[in-house]
């Protein structure tokens, strides 16, 4: 009896990420909801520029490799080519969705776009080796930060759920962590509403990952999954930011 | 539609797109193009379309990218400023293989310029634009009808070779009205097994992208798409030769300025001189064999341009630098007139010259 098997949605290839990245296990998290819902044969994924460049050989389902940034507007042309028939995911990090791309994520949102985004916050540049991020702490120390983001020459970072709820468009924003298995449960759940959003015709749905980055954070993989929870979550706090047709149910 | 109406340049583009089996149009306002996107917002939701304005011409090309990723037919309008910002868009598009329209009906430049007509976006559209080796096919309409032609045309194009073409019009193309007819073209079937519409569970996935990591295969893409690329440059260059049987003078104009230039010839003719006009209708591919045939029997060829003088460099290497290619030009969307031409033509014939 098989108890413990690979998602049918991801390939059967060898991840590129780093020892205690957790893109495997939002990888994952994205497969699981595809096969519960049995939608992978008509779903079309888009990958970002960043670590997860390569997400298009990691899912069984079509694929569209977006430039930097602009993963939502790839996404809406597929979606809107064919709307009855595409189910349209993005899988972003946080340079890729909150700094070069970041009208085209608020403007997907704003349209209320139908389509599920999938927003990896680990607070750094990875694939370019460490640099800040629009999500960088203050204080962090990154490559291109090197004594600590100072917020009065860089600005704060933003809050990407707390932003896009100012906005009428969209139907769901969640923020989730990976970092323990009780979060990782709160996160599967997550992912998989912001697909059945999708196939119920409700519009944009996005899901933030609070995710690490051991490799450039320069910590362990468990001291990563520790430094999540001990100064990313107070800063980025779990939770619901909208789900409009949970609050039009409740009214 | 196929008796004649009279339309904008720009109105009969965007029903001979539609006409072509267009059913997506994206696209962010600009000046002089701005009736394209107008035509479309009233017409797609009629007939089953999308007609959205983007947030940006960034926006918009990727919206396209993304439409063309599934293979449906799909256009996106702008004017100068506005392509340069979806040529990022244009380079991935390139880099990916993907089928499309783009219209630039070109203003003046460099910067924000102005909103006259303009050609000197030749560069830009003929040798690329964007990062990286690639070329789009380019036509260059003269008249509302074949703002029309070229339209459907560059669609069929677009769909054999599997990239992007471009309409390079001019806001005087775009904004004036013309008798024109437009029918719609018989349906081809083209090769869309490499699409993205959902595996169906029927096949493997496919995979839209740019990225090559290995250069090896970096480099066979390369070499690949510069096969396909010669293959169109020595199937596809079109060009009008008018009155070119005798003529001793050729005169190499696109657009508008080939339709000024052709009254300059008329006058000339008049006073007895033998001048010609080459008129390229694609700018890429460039029409290379009409103007070394030309350079037998003209001693002296003279470009006319809306610009200070791009294609003038593409007369001289498709003529190896055998005769003087003299420049007629006007910018900043001023259109040179007939006289101006006229008096070049008559320097030119009193220099006279050798074969």
């Amino acid at each position: 009896m098989i108890i413990f098997d690979k998602p049918k949605a991801l390939t059967d290839v060898p991840l590129h990420y780093c020892p205690g990245c957790t893109h495997g296990i939002v990888h994952r998290l994205v497969a699981e909801a595809i096969d519960e819902l049995g939608i992978e044969g008509k779903t079309i994924g888009v990958a970002p520029v960043g670590c997860s460049v390569m997400a298009y050989n990691y899912f069984n389902c079509d694929m569209v490799e977006a430039a930097h940034g602009r993963a939502p507007a790839v996404a809406t042309g597929l979606k809107r080519a064919d709307p009855e028939n595409h189910i349209v995911f993005s899988y972003q990090g946080d340079g890729d969705l909150a700094s070069i791309g970041t009208a085209e994520t608020v403007h997907a949102a704003a349209r209320n776009e139908n389509i599920t985004v999938i927003f990896i916050n680990n607070a750094i540049y990875g694939m370019t080796g460490g640099q800040m991020a629009p999500t960088s702490l203050p204080g962090q120390v990154t490559q291109t930060s090197p004594y600590g983001r100072d917020v009065k020459a860089c600005g704060y970072p933003i809050k990407v759920c707390e932003m896009l709820a100012a906005l009428d468009g969209p139907e769901y924003l969640e923020r989730v962590a990976v970092n323990n298995v009780a979060h990782v449960r709160a996160a599967k759940k997550a992912i998989k509403k912001a697909f059945q959003n999708q196939i119920d015709g409700k519009g944009f749905s996005l899901v933030e990952v609070i995710s690490s980055c051991p490799t450039n954070w320069g910590m362990t993989p468990q001291k990563a999954l520790q430094w999540v929870e001990d100064k990313m979550i107070p800063y980025y706090p779990l939770g619901v930011y909208k789900d409009r047709s949970a609050k039009e149910a409740e009214v | 539609m196929s008796e004649k109406v009279l339309m904008k340049g720009n109105e009969a583009l965007a029903e001979a797109a539609i006409q072509a089996g267009c059913r997506h149009y994206f696209g962010y306002p600009i000046t002089p193009q701005t009736e394209v996107a107008a035509y479309m917002a009233k017409r797609m939701p009629k007939i089953g379309g999308t007609f959205l304005q983007a947030e940006s011409e960034i926006a918009d090309i990727n919206m396209v990218y993304g439409v063309a990723s599934t293979g449906y037919r799909v256009m996106t309008s702008s004017s100068s400023p506005g392509i340069s910002l979806k040529s990022e868009g244009l380079s991935y598009m390139a880099g990916a293989d993907l089928p499309a329209l783009v219209v630039n009906v070109q203003r003046g430049g460099p910067g924000l310029g102005g909103i006259q007509p303009s050609q000197s976006d030749y560069f830009q559209a003929t040798k690329g634009g964007g990062h990286g080796d690639y070329h789009m096919i380019v036509l260059a309409p003269s008249s509302v009808q074949e703002m029309a032609d070229l339209t459907i045309k560059g669609f069929d194009l677009a769909d054999k070779y599997r990239m992007t073409s471009m309409i390079l019009a001019d806001g005087t193309i775009g904004q004036m009205m013309e008798p024109v007819s437009i029918t719609a073209p018989e349906k081809k079937e083209y090769d869309k097994s490499w699409t993205v519409t959902g595996t169906k569970m029927q096949r493997k996935h496919n995979i839209i992208n740019s990225l090559f990591l290995d250069p090896d295969e970096l480099e066979r893409s390369n070499f690949a798409r510069y096969e396909k690329y010669a293959k169109i440059e020595a199937e596809e260059a079109m060009a009008e030769n008018y009155l070119m049987d005798d003529a001793e003078i050729c005169v190499v104009a696109f657009g508008i300025a080939a339709r000024v230039a052709k009254n300059a010839i008329t006058e000339a003719r008049r006073q007895g001189i033998k001048v010609g006009l080459v008129r390229p209708i694609t700018l890429w591919p460039f029409p290379v064999n009409d103007l070394k045939a030309a350079a037998e029997k003209c001693h002296t060829f003279l470009s006319v341009e809306l610009s200070m003088g791009q294609m003038i460099y593409d007369i001289r290497m498709a003529t190896d630098c055998r005769r003087p290619v003299e420049l007629c030009n006007r910018a900043g969307g001023i259109i040179p007139s007939p006289e101006e031409v006229y008096a070049k033509i008559i320097d030119i014939a009193k220099k006279g010259g050798n074969l």
